[in-house]
């Protein structure tokens, strides 16, 4: 998919190129989905699940009766659906961030966020909530850390970029901290495994219900940052350029971090931490259609997506135990994100 | 019309402006010179509404075309989508540009001479096709106010005639107000109606080109020798020229 090695293509893309490029994202994505829907211990024809599926929409009252039916609509579509909105999440609050720092190393993570929304997530579990209330705790603390990064990286009411990775690290760090806390005075047979597998991420769990739960807060922040998409590319020159342009970076820079905040606690309430996607994926896309968050935007979202989905299929058909998502993530991200490093700053160097 | 009045600026005890007041007039063009260090920058930050006055104030419209010294690293966006940029104040946060806006883009691109970067890669420009587009961004912004930081120090003598031109261009209508910060004399003789000296020791100098680009405000700004020359231009026009006498050469 990535030609990591070949000459450095030209990211300037045509309209029609744009379009044909959105087309294929597309496709690729449905694709994607489809072989998630089929594989499995009890696989299903693709015809079939096309077919179960067009039932299901076209006479949505009906009952679900047969075997595959119950295993497409019930099993297998919640956890397709929540994967591809978490990869999606995932990806674009990567791309907005990326985009906000002006620094392409920058992924969901810096900003504390994620930490500290495993921290609530720990807690919960910790204490013996489950179900709802834990998505709020979840919520909560990923909110908090923002905030708390907000006032320290906040001197003379106005704020650094730089401040605000350094916060971030700190407030991460923190919380990390307090994760370990609680890992460690756990119950080791009860409390301490399912912290330990919540936090390296799964869809195992998914169902509809989760995703109401976690898709219309998902969905709003997405569809904002979706918004801001122009403002990004202002937002991604210096400060100075930017409010020559008419922005308040300072200011602006804080609504992106909110609704990253929002699309990422949500993401992690129903998903836990799934690392390397926000960066990686983002990275990927710039080399198809180019910088500009317009494009960036929407096409980040469909490869998110449909990579999260195979990622997934993967952790629950390769071995007879689910493998946890994040271990995937990073045996995947991890050498493609090397390669896609030195292609970038061999491009730097050449131009 | 732009300007400070009576605006001081601290950095620790020491005073980088101190009560410096100035304003140039719609349809008039202002060279801004002085020494390294002497707070030429920071007037320019000042003047922008980047820089916090410690007293005084400024007046200036709403929306100032700025063309900075050097445009922001990674900005690998298309030539025709960073000139769009300028219209983003009209936009508001969740806005996108509408045709009308690259309509806008694409005349300011023609404005400077260059529009066949459009379809460019803006990090891939040379440094002197890369001000023309920011000098393109900073009209479509539709600004009645242009200030420019140090136009011409990074290009080479072939660049500097043809931002001159695109200067002296732009002031010909005298619709607009510029500014521009500068280190050679030359460009203030070119492109300028007024100069507003930054003095090492003492008062700045404000007024125009002819009084005050002049050898002995210039050795006292910067403290080399300088001739103040005139040739036949290419139009047979004479044109005054500066030199300084570097290294004890005897100057003109």
């Amino acid at each position: 998919m990535i030609d990591a090695v070949g000459d450095v293509t030209e990211a300037v893309v045509t309209p029609r190129g744009w379009a044909g490029t959105a087309m294929a994202l597309t496709l690729l994505l449905v694709g994607c989905v489809l072989v998630s829907l089929c594989v499995g211990r009890f696989a299903v024809s693709p015809q079939r699940a096309i077919e179960v599926l067009w039932q299901a929409l076209t006479a949505p009252g009906r009952a679900i009766e047969a075997m595959d039916e119950r295993i497409v609509l019930l099993v297998r579509t919640p956890r397709v659906v929540l994967a591809a909105l978490a990869g999606a999440a995932l990806a674009i609050t990567g791309a907005a961030l990326q985009g906000v720092f002006r620094n392409p190393l920058v992924s969901p993570e810096v900003l504390g966020i994620s930490q500290g929304a495993a921290f609530g997530g720990a807690l919960s579990i910790f204490v013996g909530i489950w179900g709802l209330p834990l998505l709020g705790m979840v919520f909560a603390a990923g909110l908090s850390a923002l905030v708390f990064v907000g006032l320290i990286a906040r001197v003379d009411g106005r704020t650094e970029i730089i401040t605000v990775i350094l916060s971030g690290m700190v407030v991460g760090s923190l919380f990390s901290a307090l994760l370990s806390l609680i890992q460690f005075v756990a119950d080791p047979n009860s409390s301490l495994p399912a912290i330990v597998y919540w936090l390296m991420g799964s869809f195992s769990t998914a169902t509809w219900e989760r995703v109401l739960i976690a898709a219309p807060v998902l969905l709003a922040g997405l569809g904002l940052l979706w918004g801001m998409r122009f403002r990004l590319n202002i937002l991604s020159l210096d400060d100075s350029e930017a409010r020559s342009l008419g922005a308040r970076p300072d200011l602006e820079r804080w609504v992106v971090f909110a609704l990253v905040a929002l699309v990422v606690g949500s993401q992690v309430a129903v998903s836990g931490i799934v690392g390397w996607v926000g960066l990686v994926i983002p990275h990927a896309t710039r080399l198809l259609v180019g910088h500009d968050h317009r494009r960036l935007l929407p096409a980040s979202a469909l490869l998110g997506a449909g990579f999260m989905v195979i990622i997934d299929t993967l952790a629950r058909t390769v071995t007879a135990a689910e493998i946890p998502l994040g271990v995937l993530t990073a045996i995947v991200g991890a050498p493609v994100f090397a390669l896609l490093l030195r292609r970038h700053f061999g491009e730097r160097s050449s131009s | 019309m732009i300007g400070l009045h009576d605006a001081t600026v601290r950095f620790g005890p020491r005073a980088v402006l101190d009560r410096l007041s100035f304003s140039v007039a719609r349809g008039r063009s202002l060279a801004l010179l002085g020494p390294n260090g002497r707070g030429k920058t920071t007037a320019l930050r000042a003047l922008l509404g980047f820089q916090r006055l410690d007293s005084g104030s400024r007046r200036a419209p709403p929306i100032v075309g700025y063309v900075p010294q050097y445009a922001s690293s990674n900005q690998s966006y298309l030539v025709r989508d960073v000139v769009v940029m300028g219209r983003a104040a009209g936009l508001g946060i969740f806005g996108q540009p509408r045709p009308a806006d690259y309509t806008a883009a694409a005349e300011a691109l023609a404005r400077v001479g260059a529009a066949r970067f459009a379809s460019h890669r803006f990090d891939r420009l040379s440094g002197g096709e890369r001000q023309l587009v920011l000098m393109a961004r900073a009209l479509a912004t539709g600004a009645d106010v242009l200030v420019l930081d140090e136009p011409g120090s990074a290009l080479d003598l072939h660049n500097q005639s043809r931002l001159l031109h695109l200067l002296a261009d732009l002031r010909a209508p005298r619709d607009r107000t510029i500014v521009f910060t500068t280190h050679d004399p030359n460009h203030a003789l070119a492109a300028a109606d007024d100069a507003l000296l930054l003095m090492p020791q003492g008062p700045p100098l404000f007024g125009p080109v002819a009084d005050t680009i002049v050898p002995g405000a210039l050795e006292q700004l910067y403290g080399v020798p300088m001739r103040l020359v005139e040739l036949p231009g290419p139009d047979g026009a004479p044109h005054r020229a500066v030199l300084p006498a570097f290294a004890g050469q005897r100057a003109a």
